[in-house]
């Protein structure tokens, strides 16, 4: 019998997520072993052809990476959905929209006028921008679209299982893979790691004391970070309360705050809202111009408490947008 | 039974209120409209739902359609949602699967546009609908009344109020801040309209309440903190110096007598500073309890340290003059309250056309109680600042009172008082009495035949808010007196009135720190300061804190028969509660999912309560549900959604957000 | 805009102050717009931001919370903590693009009936001027770029490469990405 086959496949994305599965080390020789990985564009060689032909649901599984934006990306969505039993949400892109749905913001014009013109880096005085379909020598070279839109993946189109994390960990992708061979699965739709928030696993949990009330907000810059204190006991905005557990609390064992890539626990439907509720809640000032101060340290909201997950948020994208 | 699972089914009851709802809302299409929702096994529309037959639908209709949940458009279910709660568990469910819409007071009462009001109630009625599939069912729980009573204020409201309790048995605490029970009463010389003196009737409840075995009482002191919630509050009182020994003292005054000040010197404040007393003093001879008291602004030996102490040598042996005494706090457990903190009298300064505290013979109302009171200042003797026995007074209705640069309301006192000010002070001085009244207002028992009495006594009675009291002669008969100027309404011009004596009947306003009380009892307040009944027909007494009842002048100006009537009101609610000897409380507490929880400590100082702990050995938080007032400020603020509140759990208000946005 | 649009507002309102108030203006007939749905919680710290934000997705054109006056908290101090939220919360919704008079906190007492009439009117015709927020058709229109290329990839089904060449996806997007 035949080993069943995988699909891992980019879309909106750093590469970060296929970090993690070269970061399964001697891992990977386990997983290859279950497995074929048929489908790996960024290791492997690999044509849309080759996709289009494979049967239906003739893939055991694929992990989809990044953020859904181009007509490229969206194309293939729906293709690797109709060739794969499983199709999973790899990464905070595919689960929440991550860094990339942070551009749902901004204009499209705003965005693409800024990358092709007014970076500091950019020498482009014809102002000449990529365009969809280019003629040269009779020959026709085509490119993806741009959306108005970033998505996450389950916006397109149906998703079995979520594995979040910027990227996720060698950990969580292991005992993803394995509950997929197994077949021991939760139910569909199943966020694939803790339902408890991170505090449970961080090492400062004991540190923060019951009666924290906020003064002010710092940024990790903006003071030397007590490695062994909570975070939030030393004023500086940590996702953590907000944020599922399941990578090993390594950014604060990294003397960083939780940024919040593993998204909100099932029992919250915005996790930005949470967790602006919760900090806001224990600032100490009662009136509107000493909470106002307190809240200066936090410049950016949707940028801190939404930094993965602007586009699978309630707002999803700055309202007055054009569509 | 865990009917979640089950197929739901949805009872659905829109009231007609009479014409109340139904005349604004078409009763008809929002029943039809429900109908068509999904869930809904029947929807009904009814005259009055809240009347037996009413109820009695519902039951039917449970048992019979099978019926698992229940929701009631009606009115607001602060009035209604105890009673069909009732009558949903007497169908034979638990009572917390009904949910109430208000289309009463929220819709049919404040809308008149037919149409927008029935789409308004169907939006509510959806949302209800959405909400009920949510609801689980829930305990209520019970909470043990503590017997015991604390009354605070003892005025007449208080003194009423707790004898009333003590009388039944009860072990009631009476906090008075000033050295002595009476309140404003003592300070009264008759009472209308029957003209008993207020002392006699006043001063024999006093010494009962002081010799009552029930009662506790406690004054010179005040409530400093309250907590707990109904029938467990923990109160704490603190009783301030009053340098005095108040067991050792039996009230004999000769240290009275004995102090270095041989006449009284200082501003008596019981006589509204008419007449003089000693450092040490004790406020008025009926004063309960009969102990003495040393002013420690003006004892020289508190201010200086330098005194002969003439009084403790007087006091002798019973040694009940300690110059060291400190505050003391006392922590008390009672299960009821009462607050009859009453009411103040207006500052006539602030209406400076009257000339109040400008010119020594216009005095206020109350200064003139005292004025004509035997055991007064004067001995009853009617005699003005500047000497003079008055042969004319005008009595200015009013004051600080009906007027929209001090105080719009009627202080419903004045016209009695003033009429029986006229009446006494006629007795005393045969003057001239001159009335500037704005209305005439009579409504009690034989008050208006007091009005008719006045009349016949040949007392004036002229129709005019006065413009002014001035010492500025026009004439030669206005020479050395005060002029009234007034446009006289009836008899259509202005007049100027010389008079040798003016009152003011000041109005009734809130207690100075009427609000710092309201917020140690956690009481509502309308905007002018007044404490606020929890329905102002069917809860006249009661607060927005259960357990806390209101009587007497604290609530809005009413004379004494009033505040007798309400006192006795407010502690028979105490008497029902500790008699049933449990509340039961609504289950809208919150708990923490402990199998989810983080332990991130978030909603730990959010907790007024102090409700919430960590508890050290599993890591999360945990919350005492006897505690736990139901806020629900920790579920809004838990970041991972791992507290949930009965009643108001995240999915009942998300449905019920999407059902009020679902009917277009 | 509809001609006969009438905004839709979701209020929040506390049980022991606000909500009463509104029951106040109910028993002194006090009449104002009815474009307003309260929800009942106990306390205006009970208010989750996430209601407030289910509430503009689901159509709200607006959402008024009420609480006690400032000292005068049923729950002592619920209401701080919801204002404390909201500060930053109309931040937040600013930089998403919602008009700060969309969503509004007003601290109403049970004695203030008026105040209920007086900051109902007042929102709903701040927001009538403001017009719809219109969040759940602003996301329909956001999809319709995808269900277009989700209906040509159906047909196409094992067909031609929609990546840049379908008609539509060239008349859309005029800048492609590399």
């Amino acid at each position: 019998m035949s080993k069943p086959k995988l699909g891992i496949y980019w879309c909106a994305s750093c590469g970060g997520c296929e970090e993690t599965v070269v970061d399964l080390a001697e891992d990977i020789l386990g997983v290859v072993e279950k497995v074929d990985i048929v489908l790996w564009p960024v290791a492997m060689d690999f044509k849309y052809e080759d996709l289009r032909a494979m049967e239906d649901k003739s893939l055991f599984a694929t992990l989809l990476n990044g953020a859904i934006r181009s007509t490229e990306q969206e194309e293939m969505a729906h293709l690797l959905r109709r060739k794969s039993q499983y199709l999973i949400a790899y990464g905070s892109c595919a689960v929440t929209g991550g860094i990339p749905g942070l551009a749902n913001q901004f204009p499209r014009e705003q965005i693409l006028k800024y990358v092709y013109e007014e970076t500091p880096s950019t020498v482009n005085e014809k102002k000449i921008r990529p365009q969809l379909k280019f003629e040269e020598s009779g020959r026709e070279v085509h490119l993806p679209g741009l959306w108005n839109v970033v998505r996450s993946l389950d916006q397109v189109v149906d998703v079995d299982f979520y594995v979040p994390g910027c990227p996720p960990t060698p950990n969580i992708t292991r005992e993803a893979v394995n509950a997929l061979l197994s077949g021991k699965l939760p139910p569909k739709g199943s966020v694939l790691c803790p339902d408890k928030a991170l505090c449970d696993e961080c090492a400062r949990k004991d540190s923060k004391p019951t009666n924290v009330a906020f003064v002010e907000f710092k940024r990790p810059h903006q003071q030397l970070l007590d490695p062994a204190k909570c975070f939030l006991a030393q004023g500086v905005v940590c996702m953590g309360p907000a944020t599922r557990s399941g990578c090993g609390a390594q950014c604060t064992s990294g003397n960083m705050p939780c940024t919040g890539c593993f998204g909100g626990t099932s029992r919250v439907r915005d996790q930005g809202a949470k967790i602006l509720s919760s900090l806001c809640a224990n600032i100490e000032a009662k009136d509107e111009a000493g909470i106002n101060k307190a809240l200066e340290g936090i410049p950016d909201p949707v940028g801190t408490f939404y930094r993965y997950g602007l586009a699978k948020s309630l707002l999803r994208r700055r309202v007055d947008l054009p569509a | 039974m865990n009917s979640n699972r089950e197929e739901l089914r949805i009872g659905f009851y829109v009231c007609h209120c009479g014409h109340n709802i139904a005349a604004t809302v078409d009763c008809a299409e929002v029943a039809r409209y429900v109908g068509t929702l999904p869930h809904v096994a029947l929807s009904r529309e009814y005259k009055y739902m809240c009347s037996d037959p009413g109820q009695e639908l519902i039951q039917q209709d449970i048992r019979e359609h099978k019926l698992n949940r229940v929701v009631v458009a009606s009115c607001s279910p602060l009035l209604h949602e105890h009673t069909f709660r009732g009558a949903t568990e007497a169908g034979g469910l638990n009572p917390f699967y009904f949910h109430m819409v208000n289309i009463r007071e929220h819709n049919s009462w404040v809308h008149t546009d037919r149409k927008e009001a029935t789409e308004k109630a169907k939006a509510l009625a959806q949302a209800a609908i959405e909400r009920v599939a949510h609801h689980k069912a829930l305990e209520v729980k019970r909470v043990k009344i503590h017997a015991d009573v604390l009354v605070v204020g003892g005025g007449i409201a208080g003194i009423h109020a707790a004898m009333t309790m003590a009388n039944a048995g009860k072990k009631v605490y009476l906090v008075e801040r000033e050295p002595t029970i009476g309140g404003h009463m003592a300070k009264f010389d008759k009472t209308f309209p029957t003209l008993d003196c207020a002392a006699c009737i006043l001063t024999p409840k006093m010494s009962e309440v002081g010799n009552h075995p029930n009662i506790t009482l406690w004054t010179y002191s005040e409530v400093t903190k309250v907590d707990g919630y109904v029938g467990n509050y923990k109160v704490t009182v603190k009783h301030k110096p009053r340098y005095i020994v108040e067991d050792a003292c039996v009230g004999c005054m000769e240290c009275i007598d004995a102090c270095v000040y041989k006449t009284p010197k200082f501003e008596d404040e019981f006589n509204e500073g008419l007449g003089k007393r000693k450092p040490v003093f004790i406020p008025f001879p009926q004063a309960t309890p009969q102990v003495v008291i040393i002013d420690p602004e003006t004892c020289l030996n508190l201010k200086t340290g330098k005194c002969k102490k003439t009084c403790v040598e007087a006091c002798a042996d019973r040694m009940a003059i300690d110059f060291t005494q400190q505050e003391t706090f006392d922590e008390i457990e009672v299960g009821t309250m009462i607050v009859a903190t009453g009411f103040k009298t207006f500052d006539a300064k602030r209406v400076p056309a009257y000339g109040y505290g400008v010119y020594p013979n216009v005095y206020t109302a109350l200064e003139v109680e005292r004025l004509v009171n035997a055991s007064g200042p004067t001995g009853g003797e009617v005699i003005t600042r500047d000497g003079r026995h008055p042969k004319s007074i005008g009595i200015i209705h009013c004051v600080g009172s009906r007027d929209k640069k001090t105080n719009v309301w009627c202080s419903r006192v004045c016209c009695m008082y003033s009429m029986k000010l006229a009446l006494l002070l006629k007795e005393h001085t045969g003057a001239e009495i001159y009335n500037f009244y704005i209305d005439i207002r009579t409504p009690g028992k034989g008050y208006e035949e007091f009005y008719n009495k006045l009349l016949d006594e040949g007392v004036h009675f002229i129709r005019g808010r006065v413009g002014e009291v001035t010492d500025w002669a026009m004439t030669p008969e206005e020479e050395g007196k005060l002029t009234i100027r007034v446009e006289d309404t009836l008899a259509g011009y202005v007049r100027r009135i010389p008079v040798d004596m003016v009152v003011l009947a000041t109005g009734l306003e809130p207690q100075q720190d009427a609000q710092d009380v309201r917020r140690l009892f956690n009481l509502s307040c309308g905007g002018e300061g007044w404490f606020l009944e929890r329905h102002p027909k069917l809860a006249p007494v009661s607060t927005f804190t259960d357990g806390i009842f209101i009587a007497g002048g604290c609530q809005g100006p009413r004379d004494i028969p009033d505040t007798v009537a309400q006192a006795g009101a407010a502690a028979a609610e105490c008497l029902a509660l500790i008699d049933k000897g449990y509340v039961e409380q609504e289950p809208n507490t919150a708990f923490v999912l402990a199998e989810e929880c983080s332990g991130c400590k978030s909603c730990i100082p959010l907790c007024p309560y102090t409700a919430i702990a960590f508890d050290e050995s599993s890591k999360v938080a945990v919350i005492n549900e006897a505690l736990c007032k139901g806020c629900g400020t920790c579920v809004a603020s838990c970041p991972s959604g791992s507290i949930v509140q009965n009643l108001f759990e995240d999915d009942e208000v998300f449905s019920e957000i999407k059902g009020v946005l679902a009917y277009d | 805009m509809t001609k006969d649009w009438k905004p839709r507002i979701v209020a929040f309102f506390c049980n022991w102050c606000t909500y009463t108030a509104a029951d106040l203006a109910g028993v002194s007939r006090l009449k104002y717009a009815s474009n307003v749905r309260v929800i009942r919680l106990m306390c205006s710290g009970r208010v989750d931001p996430q209601f407030i934000l289910e509430a503009l997705t689901h159509g709200a054109d607006g959402v008024l919370i009420g609480g006690c006056h400032p000292f005068d908290c049923h729950y002592v101090e619920g209401n701080y903590k919801m204002l404390r939220r909201f500060q930053l919360l109309k931040r937040l919704l600013a930089d998403m693009g919602i008009e700060d008079q969309r969503v509004r906190l007003e601290w109403i007492s049970a004695a203030e009936g008026d105040k209920v009439k007086r900051v109902i009117n007042d929102l709903t015709q701040q927001i009538q001027a403001l017009g719809p927020l219109g969040f759940p058709s602003k996301v329909a229109d956001w999809d319709r770029e995808m269900t277009e290329l989700e209906h040509h990839v159906t047909a196409t089904a094992a067909g031609v490469c929609a990546c840049g060449e379908s008609e539509m996806a060239a008349a859309k997007p005029e800048v492609a990405h590399v």
